[in-house]
């Protein structure tokens, strides 16, 4: 998994490693300091007899000037060039997803939410950046410092560094004991802790509902006991992490007991000859730093485990394959608008207990205007997202042009089918904008033509800015009758072989409705026009009307036909037109 | 994990620039206190003994440096052993008390952070349940999820780890401080002079650090936007083959956020670099100038020298030390600059929490209360503490005296103004006559206020003129829960909770048994489909019931106000989503269930209003049509040009 992210840190590779070598040069003069300090203060002592040499102390002074400017130098170079390689891991991790994202089908785009996709661009990432901001800059320094302060007190100390050998096991195993024990205590804890923020968003987006049955005390109780039960969980995961300090302070303590009784032993057994009272304050600074580096360490493995989770899920969606491929030989070229199911069937997902559809056969010639009715989930959005090859089938195979459309290049399938969906959506920015989504380079005059068909110009020309008028985000600034006109003009100016409508007037009055209708009718004649509608009234003049029942075709023909055979049909067209005073 | 209480997510809160406030940081002091009067005060003398424990055994130390000095030359372990491990059994001794005392109070700050958080999280939602609709309505949802997620967990990092350090180092700075004074006025003069040096340049770091947060904060926000926009309507995107142009911008976003974040980091990271390093520098610069005033024999001012009469010169003996401490004293400056941020961050956070929790709830002057009651053969009502099937209204009089009013669903308005903001009326002069068993219809296009009027009808929001009276009661009169727990809500928007779909149907009334829901289920035409799912009634609903059509969650919310049987039922285009053969269905059932109740019914389609008793067609805040459907066609107005579908709604 650590492998997978790691290949999109790329071209920040470089300021990752420089970052590295930079500690480098901190650390090491990190541990040249105090024993500069460390001369100039017995210097400083032992001239109390033979008085203060000035020379000596500024020449010292400066080289620790020197020493300071230069680790501050690293330090604040590497702050910049490992805030840059973290920012940039994070861009580029994002703009992975990003783009893996756009690859998606339909199918695993079903799959992820919307906002469980926007969590992972943003604060999955986010975590990861953070971690790997900390990794680069202390996964070097920790070990580092605590080789070299190894080193320094062997060479210091002598004999005396042996305590390390025991007291570094054992702090180790403490620490990471701890670790080990806390982070699956935590792990459930965040889990539990997403619901309960999940669970207080329902209740804010709920509120008319909560008020609306007077249940604000049921939720209050509800939500008490949700996160009693997470701050107990906490508590108890806390807890094991708070030992942290103690432990790592017991292992000072045996360590300087040690050093100062056996030191104190040794030294003065030895009349100060193999070691002496500044080598003793040496092994306990050195020992400090030790025990430092191997805390750093262990909040290092804290935190990666943390952000594990994250990196869980940003690789879910980095390994996530997309359904659909382009062929090997792809057909570049749609010969007509006709269209064919044979045996088709079709499920959303592999373990649907039940078909969306099944053994659905049709044959539409191009050019025809077809009406597709059926009440909620009788398969007629189904139906239609086969065309586009939005999905592939279960089974069967639809044709378009006379060739199965997995045959086709996706994007040559795509342009000549042009579908509007019914759960549709504008983009923010202006209506030429949105427009041109059907067509980059679309003229003025095509994208009036395209509105003057939709029945969308006559609106768009009293907005004060005419074609320029700014879309807010979701189209919210424009009715529901006018959003659904922009988007079939949208989708007409792709010039396409089959345009498919999924419900898109079902806002716009039926005047207007009938006056689209129409127009398709004279303009774009050889275009295969699908309509599926909830009114009668959309569909009732096709050459062709599909009743949709269960996943299957219960019945096709037109108008007159229907009114005959189709019991469906006849309920609805009667629900619809009632008592026969509707005057259309 | 993302809202995890880490707080990885957010560096910085959003909202204005963080400012220190006094008084949010005493506010925090003072609840700790009140919620944990015994623990906290034991914390803190537990932290403050482990402060002083640990700078004690410095001294024994040192006196224990002292006598292998004078023992070294003697070389006889046996004879100092006696001096020496007295010292180091007192210093054992030490330790032991220190080890307890950080054990005692790094467990007790856990239990005081997680309770404290924990009860602030539990207020928050309490005040919140009371809070009246506007506040939802004005407020995004995002930014009120973010008091939980974001502005709680700052204050975890502030009570857990700041303020024990804080206080910490506080104790240690003023020791030392003291210590140094007690060495030397004049390089006690010069180091602070440094520190005031490293509190100047950690704010001017600091400042450019907390400039380019807000910037990353703000292009976070950007993207985001962004991407939940393109997520969205990602099959749009797919339709048209979009990808690449959405990849492209999505770069330039991308670049934006890339280049504040690594800024903010940048600074961020600088602060421990520049501040350790001036805290070196400063040391040579006091062990100069130490050098300096011993040498041109400056008289030194200090404590000990004012004890024994007067200034002396300064002595290699009293600079020694004193460098010493020099370099603990910086080295805890550095501490508390490390947790400057922190403390910010927190009471950023802090503020807006309390803003939550000082909100002033839903107002509720209402005394008149809903009971069931029993009827006797004379018509007279009693209370009865069994569902009866009837209601009455429980009236106390200002003279001390109770009457009960059966309930029966009269509702009406009378000269109604409304307007959501002071000076901007929705609703003008609207009056609504609604009698017992009749359904009233509202048609208009969006904006007219039909959701207004049954805003106002449940009380979500108050009127300015006019009255509205329930079986002759006034609204204001009535408990607010009472009011709505005898009017069922069907709205457009619907909500379901997690849970399994029966869950969600007794949300209506918590006592139905699983025949009340299933039979309620029936009447709403929902039945059908539920029992089709996987696992049933059992089924387990998430993320607003997700996996159901629009459709099917207008019906199950159908079946929740169906099980509160309510005798007043308001359906705000409850059945949008739903195709015309299923709505048929459920206005069956529903006509069944509401027969001799009140039902209001809001819808842009006709054929869901045209059998009620009344249709009002409402035009900006106005009624200007109201009949049957009959009348209304004959009036050839505004009604007839929409059901001739020569006029479009919404």
């Amino acid at each position: 998994m650590i492998k997978k992210l790691a290949k999109s840190i790329r071209e920040y590779k470089k300021p990752s490693i420089i970052t590295m070598i930079l500690m480098v040069g901190e650390v090491l003069i990190e541990c040249l300091i105090p024993i500069i300090i460390a001369n100039l203060v017995n210097k400083i002592a032992a001239s109390e007899e033979t008085g203060l040499e000035m020379g000596y102390l500024l020449k010292t002074g400066l080289l620790l000037v020197g020493l300071a400017i230069l680790s501050l130098g690293c330090g604040g170079l590497a702050a910049f060039t490992c805030a840059k390689a973290s920012a940039g891991f994070a861009k580029n991790l994002r703009h992975d997803l990003f783009t893996r994202i756009q690859g998606f089908s339909f199918n695993n785009i079903d799959k992820f939410s919307t906002s469980s996709l926007v969590t992972r661009l943003t604060t999955d990432v986010n975590n990861v950046q953070m971690s790997y901001m900390m990794i680069i800059r202390t996964a070097i320094r920790s070990p580092l410092m605590f080789v070299t302060a190894i080193v320094m007190a062997y060479i210091m100390g002598g004999a005396l560094a042996t305590t390390f050998v025991v007291i570094v096991p054992i702090l180790i195993f403490g620490l990471f004991f701890i670790a080990r024990k806390a982070m699956p205590a935590f792990r459930r804890v965040f889990k539990k802790y997403d619901k309960l923020n999940e669970s207080i968003e329902e209740n804010v987006r709920a509120m008319r509902v909560v008020k609306g049955f007077s249940r604000e005390q049921y939720e209050t109780k509800k939500f008490t006991t949700a996160a009693g039960d997470i701050c107990k969980d906490f508590t108890k995961a806390e807890r094991i992490v708070a030992l942290n300090g103690p432990v790592m302070q017991l292992c000072m303590y045996i360590n300087m007991i040690f050093v100062l009784i056996v030191g104190s032993n040794l030294t003065i057994s030895s009349k100060g000859a193999d070691i002496n009272v500044g080598q003793i304050s040496a092994m306990l600074t050195y020992g400090m730093q030790i025990l430092m580096s191997l805390m750093m360490l262990s909040m290092i493995y804290v935190m990666i485990t943390i952000s594990l989770e994250s990196m869980k899920r940003i690789c879910e969606v980095l390994d996530e394959e997309s359904s659909l491929h382009n062929p090997e030989n792809p057909i570049y070229n749609v010969e007509d608008g006709s269209i064919e199911f044979s045996d088709v069937d079709f499920k959303y997902s592999h373990r649907a207990e039940k078909a969306s559809l099944s053994g659905v056969n049709l044959t539409i010639k191009s050019g025809m205007t077809v009406g597709v009715i059926g009440g909620t989930g009788s398969g007629k959005s189904s139906l239609t997202q086969l065309i586009p090859r939005l999905y592939d089938v279960s089974g069967g195979c639809v044709k378009v042009g006379g060739i199965d459309v997995r045959e086709y290049d996706i994007k040559t399938l795509r342009d000549s089918v042009a579908m509007v969906l019914q759960k549709n959506q504008l983009f923010s920015g202006t209506i030429k904008e949105n427009l041109r989504w059907g067509n980059e380079n679309a003229t003025n005059e095509e994208m009036i033509e395209a509105c003057v068909l939709a029945q969308a110009d006559e609106f768009i020309k009293t907005f004060p800015d005419g074609y320029d008028t700014y879309i807010e985000q979701g189209g919210t600034n424009v009715s529901g009758g006018q959003k659904q006109r922009l988007c079939i003009a949208r989708a007409l100016l792709k010039k396409p072989k089959i345009l498919i409508l999924d419900d898109s007037t079902s806002a716009v009055d039926t005047k207007t409705d009938a006056f689209i209708r129409e127009g398709f009718k004279q303009y774009i004649p050889e275009t295969t026009k699908i309509i599926i509608a909830q009114r009668i009234a959309s569909v009732k003049d096709a050459d062709m009307i599909i009743v949709m029942e269960n996943g299957c075709v219960s019945a096709v023909g037109n108008h007159d036909e229907l009114m005959q055979n189709s019991d469906i049909y006849r309920e609805v067209y009667e629900q619809q037109i009632g008592g026969g005073d509707f005057d259309e | 994990m993302s809202k995890g209480p880490m707080g990885g997510g957010h560096g910085m809160p959003r909202g204005p620039r963080p400012k220190f406030n006094p008084g949010t940081f005493k506010r925090i002091i003072k609840m700790l206190f009140k919620f944990y009067p015994v623990m906290m005060p034991v914390t803190i003398v537990c932290i403050l003994f482990s402060a002083v424990t640990s700078a004690i055994p410095a001294i024994f130390q040192k006196m224990v440096f002292e006598d292998i000095e004078t023992f070294v030359k003697g070389g006889d372990w046996e004879l100092a052993k006696q001096t020496i491990l007295p010292k180091i059994f007192i210093l054992i001794a030490l330790y032991v008390v220190s080890i307890i005392t950080v054990t005692l109070y790094n467990q007790l700050m856990v239990f005081i952070t997680q309770g404290f958080l924990n009860k602030m999280r539990c207020h928050m939602f309490e005040t919140m349940q009371t809070l009246p609709i506007k506040y939802f309505d004005q407020n995004k949802h995002g930014d009120i999820m973010s008091h939980y997620t974001n502005d709680v967990d700052t204050m975890r990092e502030l009570i857990s780890r700041s303020l024990p350090s804080l206080l910490q180092a506080v104790v240690v700075v003023l020791s030392v401080l003291g210590i140094m004074l007690y060495y030397s006025l004049w390089m006690t003069l010069v180091v602070l002079a440094g520190v005031i040096l490293m509190a100047f340049f950690s704010k001017k770091v600091g400042g450019g650090a907390a400039k380019h947060f807000m910037r990353q904060q703000k292009t976070i926000g950007k993207a985001e936007g962004f991407v939940q926009e393109m997520m969205s309507g990602q099959k749009v995107i797919k339709v048209f083959c979009h990808e690449k142009e959405c990849n492209e911008e999505f770069d330039k976003v991308n670049d934006e956020l890339y280049n504040a974040s690594f800024r903010a980091h940048g600074f961020a990271n600088c602060l421990g670099p520049i501040i350790g390093n001036m805290g070196n520098i400063l040391y040579v610069v006091v062990a100069t100038m130490g050098g300096l005033i011993i040498l041109s024999n400056i008289p030194n001012y200090s404590i000990s020298a004012l004890f024994a009469g007067g200034a002396t010169a300064l002595s290699i003996a009293v600079m020694v030390p004193f460098l010493n401490m020099s370099r603990q004293f910086t080295g805890n400056i550095n501490q508390v600059t490390q947790q400057i941020n922190t403390v910010v961050m927190a009471l950023a956070g802090a503020q807006r929490v309390f803003e939550v929790i000082d909100q002033q709830p839903e107002e509720d002057n209402g005394y008149v209360t809903l009971v069931n009651c029993e009827i006797d053969a004379d018509g007279n009502i009693s209370e009865s503490d069994k569902r009866t099937g009837h209601w009455a209204w429980k009236h106390p009089h200002s003279d001390g005296t109770l009457t009960y009013e059966l309930l029966q669903g009269d509702v009406t308005m009378t000269n109604v103004d409304f307007g959501y903001v002071a000076d901007k009326l929705v609703l003008h002069d609207v009056s609504v006559y609604a009698r017992p068993g009749q359904k009233v219809a509202f048609v208009g296009a969006t904006g007219a206020g039909k959701t207004t009027i049954t805003n106002l009808i449940n009380r979500f929001y108050d009127i300015e003129d006019g009255k509205i009276r329930y079986d002759g009661i006034n609204i204001n009169k009535i408990k607010k829960s009472d009011l709505r727990r005898s009017l069922g809500i069907v709205l457009q928007e619907t909500n379901l909770f997690t849970g399994t779909v029966m869950d969600n149907i007794r949300y209506g009334r918590l006592d139905a048994t699983d025949e009340e829901c299933i039979e309620a289920a029936r009447l709403a035409g929902a039945d059908d489909f539920i029992t089709r799912l996987p696992q049933g009634y059992d089924t387990q609903l998430s993320n607003n019931g997700s996996n159901l059509s629009q459709g099917q969650r207008q019906l199950i919310s159908i079946a929740r106000a169906a099980v509160a049987d309510p005798p007043v039922m308001i359906l705000d285009e409850a059945t949008s989503s739903i195709d015309t053969r299923t709505e048929a269905i459920v206005q069956r059932g529903m006509d069944k269930l509401m027969e001799g109740r009140t039902v209001f019914v809001i819808a842009h389609r006709l054929s869901t209003v045209m059998n009620s008793d009344v249709i009002m067609v409402l035009d900006k805040g106005r009624i200007i049509e109201r009949g049957s459907h009959a009348e209304l066609i004959a009036l050839k107005g505004t009604y007839y040009q929409l059901y001739t579908g020569s006029f479009e709604l919404e």
